[in-house]
């Protein structure tokens, strides 16, 4: 079944890219084959490589989208698919690659998964808080989407800041899992255009936002943030003044020219 | 066995004749940091060399700007592959700086602002083959590159080239930099490709 | 997007070691802070992953990777402390 490959030497591995969803102009969920996939956490990434045909090679980390198994349930049969999220960076040099050029059928090579700080364990039992900025909401979103399948119980707040309606990730999705997954809240916060009717003005996230739509330090919530360096460093120094054990906040930084 | 990326081409990336082995050559200046640039205000600027005896020569900002220049053109050659041809700089040659200065040592170690540091032999900076910039193409030199000075040591691989810049420390015996400590080679002749130890 | 922490080294490490390194706390020779690796500021993609604690700024562990080898440096943690499995 969906057990954790043996210990051993980490290999690349070929991954066919099997579908593809725009989420936003800019952004692109890619899913790919990848035979003999082990099996991931919610949280954990994986390494891409790409080689041009002069022997060229480009690598960088994605967080891995989806939950495993894929789809809630069933052994994974005949192969793994593996879902992420690219966010398109126009001076890039693989992330436009990924948004724009790839297409079904076209193969990568995939390394992984990897990360064991940044994830959750379905063992855990304390109630979750997700805080995301921009396209730092995807290795959230496999945490919201392993919990919604397996019906874990662990009550889970996420705070996703976005600039605007039209940059916002999993759409569709993510009121979808406000309505089918009990205990599960989600809070939009919008720092450049919030949409018309919009209870609050567009900001950025700030002690009042963690205050009111995170839990209290009291219930000692396992605290993950993901995002842009100084998103993450703004939200992590929030958590500690509101006295969140900084022990229980893990922190993930995007950003860069990727 | 590697998979090639169907319409994959990477960084714009030109082969030309006349480059180092295994170099490519770029038009931009691509900026390789290994931890926070430093700012630096040039009333807290100096430049000192120490040597193997502990004697110390030192140059404020005013000073070592009042020093005689020279405006220069040269390639420089990065180990992440990257060649720059015919760059402009102006800066003080290392000959000058150490005209006054005796040592019998054989290696010195560069020092610079942030912690950084990198190992050039003596003879490597001297005889007009190395200076301490502080313009480039004409401007001061950017934060981002290594202003307000940058060591400029061209015929070896650039991180020899140390950004911000404050010390020399002459040394009996040759000891590792920080990117030397790190795996990179001790010497780094773009020439003979001496880019990792024991290249 | 490219990961700018400890995280993004996952990767690297797990093709020399047979567990995960991201996950373990590190105590920084520097300063004596601990955290995870995970945690630790990432900096000099392109030569080398050079790994800073976030208190300090000190270099934690550097990696090089050359042709057929990479380079390990750990000098800037007295100590890790690693996770088993099952307790």
């Amino acid at each position: 079944m969906a057990r954790a490959a043996l210990p051993g030497r980490l290999t690349w591995r070929a991954a066919t890219l099997a579908e593809a969803r725009p989420e936003t102009p800019t952004a692109r969920t890619l899913v790919f084959d990848v035979p003999d996939w082990p099996g991931h956490l919610p949280g954990q990434h994986v390494d891409v490589r790409l080689t041009a045909p002069d022997g060229y090679r480009a690598q960088r980390s994605y967080s891995i989208a989806s939950a495993w198994p894929p789809g809630g349930g069933g052994p994974p049969g005949g192969g793994g698919k593996v879902e992420l999220t690219v966010q398109r960076l126009d001076d890039g040099e693989v992330s436009p690659y990924l948004t724009d050029v790839l297409e079904v059928g076209d193969q990568i090579e995939l390394r992984g998964p990897v990360g064991g700080w940044f994830v959750w364990r379905e063992t855990q039992q304390n109630p979750v808080l997700l805080v995301g900025g921009g396209s730092g909401v995807v290795p959230l979103m496999a945490m919201v989407r392993s919990r919604g399948q397996s019906r874990a119980k662990q009550p889970f707040r996420l705070i996703y800041s976005v600039r605007s309606q039209g940059d916002l990730l999993y759409r569709e999705e993510l009121p979808r899992h406000v309505r089918d997954d009990p205990g599960f809240d989600l809070f939009l916060n919008y720092t450049r255009q919030a949409p018309d009717g919009w209870p609050s003005p567009p900001k950025r996230i700030d002690v009042a936002t963690i205050n009111t739509h995170g839990w209290p330090p009291d219930f000692t919530p396992d605290v993950y943030v993901c995002g842009p360096t100084t998103f993450v460093e703004t939200a992590a120094d929030i958590l500690v003044a509101l006295g969140h054990d900084p022990k229980r906040i893990r922190t993930e930084r995007f950003g860069g020219t990727s | 066995m590697a998979i090639i990326s169907r319409g994959f081409g990477g960084r714009r990336r030109e082969s030309v004749p006349g480059l180092p082995p295994g170099q490519y050559l770029t038009h931009d200046f691509p900026v390789l940091s290994a931890g926070p640039t430093p700012r630096i205000p040039l009333d807290r600027w100096s430049f000192t060399v120490t040597t193997e005896s502990g004697e110390k020569t030192s140059w404020t900002w005013p000073e070592f700007t009042a020093l005689p220049y020279e405006d220069f053109s040269t390639d420089i050659h990065c180990v992440t592959k990257w060649s720059k041809l015919g760059t402009t700089w102006r800066g003080v040659s290392l000959d000058t700086l150490l005209a006054d200065v005796e040592t019998a040592a054989d290696y010195t170690m560069v020092h610079s602002f942030g912690g950084y540091t990198t190992n050039v032999p003596l003879e490597d900076l001297l005889d007009g083959k190395a200076w301490i910039a502080y313009k480039f193409d004409g401007e001061d030199l950017e934060p981002e590159h290594g202003g307000p000075a940058r060591m400029l040591v061209p015929h070896l691989y650039f991180w020899k080239s140390a950004k911000w810049v404050n010390g020399l420390q002459m040394m009996q015996e040759d000891e590792p930099g920080f990117w030397e400590a790190a795996g990179y080679h001790m010497y780094g002749d773009p020439w003979l490709e001496q880019r990792y130890q024991g290249d | 997007m490219m990961k700018l922490d400890g995280n993004a080294m996952a990767g690297d490490l797990r093709e020399i070691f047979a567990f995960d390194v991201t996950a373990a706390q590190y105590t920084c020779a520097g300063c004596g802070h601990a955290e995870a690796i995970g945690a630790l500021m990432l900096w000099g993609q392109e030569m080398g992953r050079v790994a800073r604690c976030p208190h300090c700024d000190d270099v934690v562990l550097s990696l090089v990777h050359a042709p057929g080898r990479v380079f390990l440096d750990v000098r800037g943690a007295v100590r890790l402390e690693l996770p088993l499995a099952g307790s």
